[in-house]
């Protein structure tokens, strides 16, 4: 008999705002095909329809459910911005801030719990965690906390959200195992939230190969400005302290005072955008830096085929995605050492995210090395194939088995 | 029967700083490393010294006094002759120690460790010329058997030593160019009037150099006795057992807590218990075997990796696009008659920079990452190109200031 999985997310493809949402559909469907059977509940927003979300797993035929809860969240911004988010025009279901929000979610995870049979319950990060500790309350069943990231990835350690702070712990320590996306994030759980390492199960994410169209070609009126030798630098993410695009500015300058045929292209949005073009002007390279705003699908690979070089200056990275993309895109990547991709990939230059000149140095190699860009792109590619949501649904399932394991132990001791 | 050949290697390439591309036209010194860092050369001699040279050469000579038919056998590269001069000079006095009981050969072969003979003959002389100034003034000895970087090796490189007056040359006894024959006796290369070849016994060699220490292998743990055995047992089937490796084997690969250290004290006593043993140097083998086949080997060999030829320096367009530009200026080079040009140019021809930039087997983390001082393949290729443009330019510099002249 399948083994059932209630699963609490809070985004799903194509109405994600970041990795979060792609790396809860990869595992999900990877799991999915080898014969778990998935409730997947999501915090519906709005503008996402049920039955679109139902068909795009219908068309492929996997055993998913998906049950979407009305309200309104966003994993990304904090509590703060959350209101801000109100006062713009987004109108919330329910509660006015997030916290109330997370609580309603977890209110309503109750009667799903109740009303669905499940062998194990799977909650993705801190806004489902209390979803997932009322639904391993009302059922009796194991619980198991995925974290994506914790909120010191995402304040950069600077004003540490107390009541987040309290979710994740509280989450990690009710459940029975909890599996992070990498050995740096199991790092800071063991180090900020005392979580005993032998609970910490490490499953890297992957990236799905079939999500990639290989005859893509770069955009034509893009290439024009590589005619005349111009290089492309590219950075990709939320433009928000915790991928340090910063750092990007400040390494931009620094290689543009040693060649200046290169271009910088920053795709994404975020709070530190107006920072980020001040910063590029203050520097005086702001025609050397393109914002292209927020991509997804074919217009991203479109861009990550047409850069040279793709960074990840994150500074605190649990994960990071975006570099296993660039890399099925055949394009090189430089990796922050503080993201979790880095453990994955050994055919990736590294640096820290602080080391303005390492970083410079090595961009600046790749662009003038055809030989050395050549074999970063050509033995990453290949080495990403290998990185794929299978082998994380593989280390996945040994942690659901030995979490049913000792429940099974634990029930037969007590009959 | 069987002599056994001991040989050992010794080197120490001179290894690349991490070298910037802001360096370029600034810092022409490559190889000054001075941090805590794998690439600082005097700490890493120290380092290889006090764990292997030292010790091993104590241990080596007690044999030597104990054993009077126990003979040993050394290629030191020139590069490592001149660092342990500059920087350790109590390892040189420890070799030359051993030299001195007459029972000690040192072995001709490049300079630098280099792969010249795949790229320039004429650099290859030099370079082999260089290394025999060297064994001479050191060791007073005049080598006449030569053995290849890494034991790479052809037909080709065979005539080129006969023309140069070698009576034997050494190489990988690989099973794609042994077929059925065996390693254990002397052979002619094909195309030579009498130069000798002798094959190395990988399996034997390999049994002390990667499986010692290893507990997954079904002998473990090896002791001298059994050991000793195994080599007796090619009596009738074999004249010669060839066990080369790196000298490094003793203390640095295979660390002191494996007990290879008292291995090695009991081996050679316990191979002279069979009264038929002995031991010989390849310049000995010369006079005392007379070989039994010609050898045909029209690709090169080497004792590199599983596949056993260039691929460990050779096999990525990193690896070709570096080697191709450094020979490229050889001409350019030499034109400048600058010293410290030519030697910063030799210096960068050592084989260990290209292996450094190898990405075979690399994600597996094998053998190419552990001796790796650099973090990947792609910044051990940064540093050598960046210092290699900087190097570009002096030449121009140099060659243009003649031409004012």
């Amino acid at each position: 008999m399948a083994t059932k999985i209630l699963m609490f997310g809070w985004e799903f493809p194509p109405h994600n705002s970041g990795g979060l949402g792609v790396a809860c559909k990869g595992l999900s469907m990877a799991l999915a095909s080898r014969t778990f059977e998935i409730i997947f509940v999501l915090p519906k927003r709005v503008d996402i329809s049920e039955s679109r979300l139902n068909l795009v797993f219908a068309d492929i035929d996997y055993n998913i459910k998906i049950k979407a809860i009305d309200s309104l969240i966003y994993p990304y911004i904090t509590s703060t911005e959350y209101s801000t988010h109100l006062s713009n025009g987004y109108s919330p279901i329910y509660g006015g801030n997030l916290m109330e929000e997370v609580i309603r979610y977890a209110v309503k995870a109750s009667g799903i719990a109740r009303h669905n049979d499940f062998d194990v319950i799977h909650a993705h990060d801190w806004l489902s965690f209390p979803a997932g500790i009322h639904a391993k309350k009302v059922s009796g069943k194991p619980l198991i906390v995925h974290v994506h990231a914790t909120e010191f990835d995402r304040t950069g350690g600077k004003g540490v959200n107390q009541e987040v702070y309290d979710i994740e712990k509280k989450g990690m320590e009710e459940a029975d195992a909890v599996i992070a996306v990498s050995n740096f994030t199991k790092d800071i759980i063991v180090r900020h939230y005392g979580i005993n390492p032998e609970k910490i199960n490490v499953v890297h994410n992957g990236v799905d190969e079939r999500e990639f169209n290989h005859n893509l070609l770069p955009p034509e009126n893009l290439m024009r400005i590589k005619e005349d030798g111009t290089k492309i630098v590219l950075f990709v993410g939320r433009i928000t302290l915790q991928k340090g695009p910063d750092y990007f500015i400040r390494v931009a300058k620094k290689v543009l005072d040693h060649n200046p045929k290169v271009l910088f292209i920053i795709s994404g949005s975020g709070d530190m955008e107006a920072q980020i073009l001040n910063d590029a002007a203050y520097l005086g390279i702001s025609d050397k830096v393109l914002f292209t705003g927020f991509l997804r699908g074919d217009e991203l690979n479109q861009i990550f085929k047409l850069a040279d070089i793709y960074i990840l200056p994150s500074v605190s990275e649990p994960f990071g995605i975006t570099p296993l993309e660039a890399l099925m895109n055949k394009t090189p990547v430089l990796v922050s050492r503080q993201s979790g991709s880095s453990e994955v990939l050994s055919h990736a230059l590294k640096a820290d995210f602080w080391d303005i000149d390492d970083m410079a140095h090595k961009i600046l190699a790749v662009l003038e090395y055809e030989p050395l860009s050549r074999c970063l792109a050509e033995n990453g590619h290949s080495e990403v194939k290998g990185i794929n949501w299978h082998r994380s649904a593989d280390k996945c399932i040994s942690v659901y088995n030995k979490v049913l394991d000792s429940f099974n132990n634990y029930k037969e001791k007590i009959a | 029967m069987p002599a056994v050949c001991l040989y050992f290697q010794v080197h120490q390439p001179r290894r690349i700083k991490k070298y910037r591309v802001f360096d370029i036209g600034k810092d022409s010194n490559y190889f000054n490393d001075d941090s805590e860092s794998d690439l600082n050369n005097r700490r890493i001699l120290e380092k290889v010294a006090n764990k292997c040279y030292l010790p091993t050469n104590k241990i080596m000579l007690e044999l030597l006094e104990k054993h009077p038919e126990f003979k040993i056998t050394y290629s030191i590269s020139g590069i490592a002759l001149e660092q342990m001069e500059e920087f350790y000079p109590e390892v040189l006095k420890s070799f030359q120690d051993l030299t001195m009981t007459g029972r000690v050969e040192i072995l001709s072969e490049t300079y630098y460790h280099s792969l010249a003979f795949v790229r320039s003959k004429e650099e290859f002389r030099k370079q082999v010329s260089m290394h025999r100034d060297k064994v001479r003034r050191l060791f007073y000895q005049d080598p006449r058997v030569f053995r290849n970087t890494e034991l790479i090796y052809n037909n080709e490189l065979a005539k080129e030593l006969e023309s140069m007056g070698y009576e034997g040359v050494l190489a990988e006894g690989a099973d794609h160019v042994l077929d059925w024959r065996s390693p254990n006796f002397v052979y002619k290369p094909v195309g030579t009037e009498r130069i000798k070849l002798f094959l190395k016994n990988y399996k034997l060699s390999d049994d002390i150099a990667f499986r010692f220490s290893s507990r997954d292998w079904s002998e473990y743990p090896l002791d001298a006795p059994k050991f000793a055995s195994w080599v007796s047992s090619v009596n009738g089937a074999g004249e010669v057992v060839n066990l080369f490796m790196d000298y490094e084997t003793f203390g640095e690969h295979q660390w002191e807590d494996t007990g290879i250290f008292d291995f090695l004290r009991a081996m050679p006593g316990e191979i002279l218990k069979h009264p038929d043993n002995s031991f010989v140097t390849p310049s000995e083998m010369v006079h005392k075997f007379n070989h039994v086949a010609e050898l045909d080997v029209p690709h090169f060999v080497s004792w590199a990796d599983v596949e056993r030829d260039l691929s460990a320096w050779l096999s990525n367009p990193m690896q070709y696009d570096a080697l191709n530009k450094l020979y490229d200026i050889e001409a350019d080079v030499l034109k400048t008659m600058d010293k410290d040009i030519i030697e910063d140019w030799r210096r960068m021809q050592t084989s260990d920079h290209f292996y450094y930039m190898c990405t075979k087997w690399f994600s597996d983390g094998d053998v190419h990452k552990y001796f790796n001082p650099y973090e990947t393949p792609y910044d051990a290729f940064i540093s050598f190109m960046n210092a290699f443009n900087d190097l570009k330019l002096r030449v121009r510099d140099k060659n243009k200031k003649w031409s004012i002249i």
